[in-house]
């Protein structure tokens, strides 16, 4: 069984649509680590010997956060810088995470179609994700293209419902017993792990 | 209405003059006295005999302020340091009078008044000065509370020394218990202190809470006063102190959750009575028989007083006081007390003594009150001074080789916070501190600490002031604080000043003195207090976390913009009325609903609005 940990990022949960609804659905289920983050660490004072362990302790690495400039929330970078740490995430015998599978859960306000060439936000959004990737490299982590929420300006109450239920049951998938680390060397991003889409009424 | 006048004339002139107000009510006592101007004449004994409540009253309130666990935590000092006081004076006096020809039962029996020292006037005293909490302060509290419990063994031991034991009945024609044998007169004590014990225990909370349910306020005041009263009363009957009898029913009530209404009911009383005790003092000054006999009186005053000292500052050694500390204990407490004058009626009334003997000794008595407070003033103007002279000049060779970038004022509660965390950080302090128990024992630990007044030009210049960066005040004393700001905005006009404040009333003076960092000493920790609050409410963390430093910021903007608005007002616009206004300005201020919103990216509504707005 796979365990699977979520790092979490919001500056705003309070202001939020589409998190607020997501993260006591993630809170409620057993089996997943949430960690927090902005809530851990209000002062962004990261305690690294902790999140280290917590590293440590899973196969897979979810970080979930809006997207803000095409970029994670400034939490994420500061964990970045201070956790993943010469020696012990990478170098030459820094090898802690090595082997582990990394991957990021997205919103964006825009639409899947504005991340396009020639669409407003000209390229497609893994190209904005080049750096969480080639930091699983460097940490010999496998990176997996991430799970996204396009289009959540535009989303309704009963459009957010089901981006709930959709994350759950990819969640579900990933935390079930039988669940073999090597599918996600097969799927081509993380939505995709949803065999089928969840009915709406 | 002689004696209010006398007050309010005497006690802000002594104050002015730096004399303290002890000092004010002893020279109005003189002054309105039958020897000067004679306003007051014989009555004066009586009004003694009614102010003397006030020593009683004041008795009330430290022992409320005393919780019986501090009381436990100081028996060493009380029986230790209080014990040996009294005995060692006692004979040290008793064998002079001896020397002097005196008999031998008289002699103890001047021993033991003369052992005693004034716990209003030395009390009263530290307090004033601030004294209190010093490790001197602490040891002159100690000894007090041996000498008022002390009191009783001696009242009871007077009539034996009596030539004449008949003489006795009258001493104590008020008490029930002299009809009563041995035991039972032991009985009736020990139950008299059982009764204030578990009275004060069980019963007072109950009628201090139906009291309270009634709401009118004088009811309060007037069971307050009932009960100080009451406790008197019966002591007396039982042939106890009042005082005692009223100490220890403070202590008692130290623990009940009326206790802060008991004592600001109280407070008033105690300090007028106090004040009409220690006109009284003034007033009962013999001068005609100083003018008869000046150098008797006079020698015996300073005999008694120097035996007195001698042997206080030889027991101060033995309980390692530092010599500053030590003077200042011996100064405080070689006066003779308020009960003297009760012990004197006594043993006149007894025989032990003649009538001419005990005129002169409460002469000696009420002129060695009325030193106290000017020995004080001695001990403060010119023997501290000179310490803080000497251990720093001892010392200024190792402070000029230093060169610390930066220099600590006043290392207490706040100053030993900020001066751990900048040499945790590397960075290196002269530190600077007014308590030399304190400065030793830091010193035992290996920290630097330099005795001494920061607002003394050559102590800061010795301190290396010249050459630091940054100069951070954190004294506990606000008048000293201002002192410092203004000695070094004159003199040391490059150093940067970091300084705290006790409230914004502070702060706002600070502000008028020029000094832009000022540290108002409760402030963030109250805040994030709040933080953690809304953190158990459930709210988001790094929210509370920014809301925390927008609203330090919001109101330290509030708090200039008081402070600007404060110099156009006139002085005299009562204190509290400034206060509360200022408070509701502060709280309008926080009530600006969009502080937070303000300019905050993250997940902006009006980018959602915009988008909705466009087509698919």
């Amino acid at each position: 069984m796979a365990r699977v940990m979520i790092i979490f990022a919001h500056p705003a949960l309070e202001k939020s649509r589409m998190h607020a609804h997501l993260v006591p659905m993630i809170r409620n289920m057993q089996g997943i680590t949430f960690n927090d983050l902005y809530e851990k660490y209000p002062d962004l004072d990261i305690d690294i010997s902790r999140e280290q362990a917590l590293l440590t302790k899973h196969d897979i690495i979810l970080m979930q956060h809006p997207l803000y400039w095409y970029n994670a929330p400034a939490i994420i970078r500061q964990w970045q810088d201070l956790v993943l740490e010469h020696g012990w995430a990478y170098g030459h015998s820094g090898k802690a995470l090595e082997g582990k599978y990394i991957s990021n859960i997205i919103s964006t306000g825009s639409q899947e179609k504005d991340y396009r060439q020639g669409a407003r936000h000209g390229y497609p959004l893994d190209h904005f994700l080049l750096p969480f990737r080639q930091t699983a490299v460097l940490c010999r982590m496998n990176y997996i293209s991430p799970y996204t929420i396009y289009g959540v300006h535009r989303k309704d109450k009963s459009d957010i419902v089901e981006e709930v239920q959709k994350l759950r049951s990819m969640l579900e998938v990933l935390k079930a017993p039988d669940f073999d680390l090597s599918t996600l060397d097969t799927v081509t991003n993380l939505n995709e792990l949803i065999k089928a889409p969840v009915q709406t009424s | 209405m002689v004696y209010l006048a006398a007050a309010i004339l005497f006690v802000p002139l002594a104050k002015k003059m730096g004399l303290g107000a002890v000092l004010g009510y002893l020279l109005a006592g003189v002054i309105i006295g039958p020897s000067v101007t004679g306003f007051i004449g014989k009555e004066g004994e009586d009004i003694m005999h009614f102010a003397e409540f006030g020593v009683v009253m004041m008795l009330f309130l430290i022992g409320m302020e005393l919780e019986p666990t501090l009381l436990w935590r100081l028996r060493s000092a009380i029986l230790g340091l209080g014990g040996l006081q009294v005995l060692i004076s006692s004979a040290a006096i008793a064998g002079l009078a001896m020397l002097l020809g005196v008999k031998l039962n008289a002699a103890l029996a001047i021993g033991m008044i003369m052992s005693l020292s004034s716990t209003a006037i030395v009390l009263q005293t530290l307090n004033e000065k601030g004294w209190m909490s010093t490790a001197a302060g602490q040891s002159s509290f100690a000894v007090l509370l041996f000498q008022d419990i002390a009191v009783i063994p001696m009242l009871a031991i007077f009539p034996l020394l009596a030539v004449h034991a008949v003489q006795t009945e009258a001493a104590h024609s008020a008490s029930i218990r002299d009809n009563l044998p041995a035991w039972g007169q032991t009985l009736v004590v020990l139950g008299a202190v059982a009764t204030i014990v578990i009275g004060g225990r069980y019963l007072v909370k109950p009628i201090m809470h139906i009291i309270a349910r009634t709401r009118v306020r004088e009811l309060f005041t007037a069971t307050a006063l009932l009960m100080v009263v009451a406790i008197a009363v019966l002591m007396n009957l039982v042939g106890l102190s009042s005082a005692l009898g009223a100490f220890l029913g403070g202590v008692v009530l130290a623990n009940s959750e009326y206790r802060h209404e008991l004592e600001s009911d109280i407070e008033p009383f105690k300090g007028l009575l106090l004040g009409l005790f220690f006109i009284a003092v003034g007033a009962s000054i013999d001068f005609s028989l100083i003018r008869e006999e000046p150098w008797i009186i006079f020698g015996l005053v300073l005999g008694l007083m120097a035996v007195k000292a001698l042997a206080l500052f030889c027991l101060g050694k033995i309980f390692k006081l530092s010599t500053d500390q030590n003077l200042l204990f011996s100064l405080a407490l070689c006066d003779i007390g308020e009960f003297a004058f009760v012990l004197l009626s006594l043993s006149e009334q007894s025989r032990i003594l003649d009538d001419k003997m005990t005129g002169m000794l409460t002469a000696v008595v009420a002129i060695s009150m009325a030193m106290t407070p000017l020995l004080m003033l001695f001990y403060e103007k010119l023997v501290q001074p000179r310490f803080t002279i000497n251990e720093t000049t001892e010392r200024e060779q190792d402070q000029i080789e230093e060169h610390n970038p930066v220099i600590i004022a006043g290392f207490g509660r706040f100053g030993s916070i900020t001066g751990r965390f900048l040499r945790a950080n590397g960075v290196n302090c002269t530190i600077l501190d007014m308590d030399s128990d304190r400065v030793d024992a830091l010193h035992n630990l290996g920290i630097k600490v330099y005795y001494g007044d920061a607002s003394r030009y050559d102590l800061l210049a010795a301190a290396g002031a010249e050459k630091a960066k940054v100069l951070i005040v954190a004294m506990d004393d606000y008048e000293k604080t201002t002192e410092v700001v203004k000695m070094v905005k004159r003199y040391f006009p490059h150093l940067q000043m970091l300084v705290r404040a006790k409230d914004s009333q502070d702060s706002f003076e600070l502000m008028d003195l020029g000094v832009l960092h000022i540290y108002r000493e409760t402030v963030d920790t109250s805040l994030r207090l709040g933080v953690d609050a809304l953190n158990m409410l459930g709210m988001r963390a790094y929210h509370n976390h920014r809301a925390a430093r927008t609203f330090l910021r919001q109101d330290e903007l509030s708090l200039k913009s008081l402070s600007a608005a404060r110099d156009n007002k006139k002085e005299f616009v009562s204190a509290l009325k400034d206060r509360i206004a200022e408070m509701e300005q502060l709280i309008s201020a926080d009530k600006i609903k969009t502080w937070l919103d303000e300019g905050e990216g993250w997940d902006s509504s009006s980018i959602r609005d915009e988008v909705k707005g466009e087509p698919e």
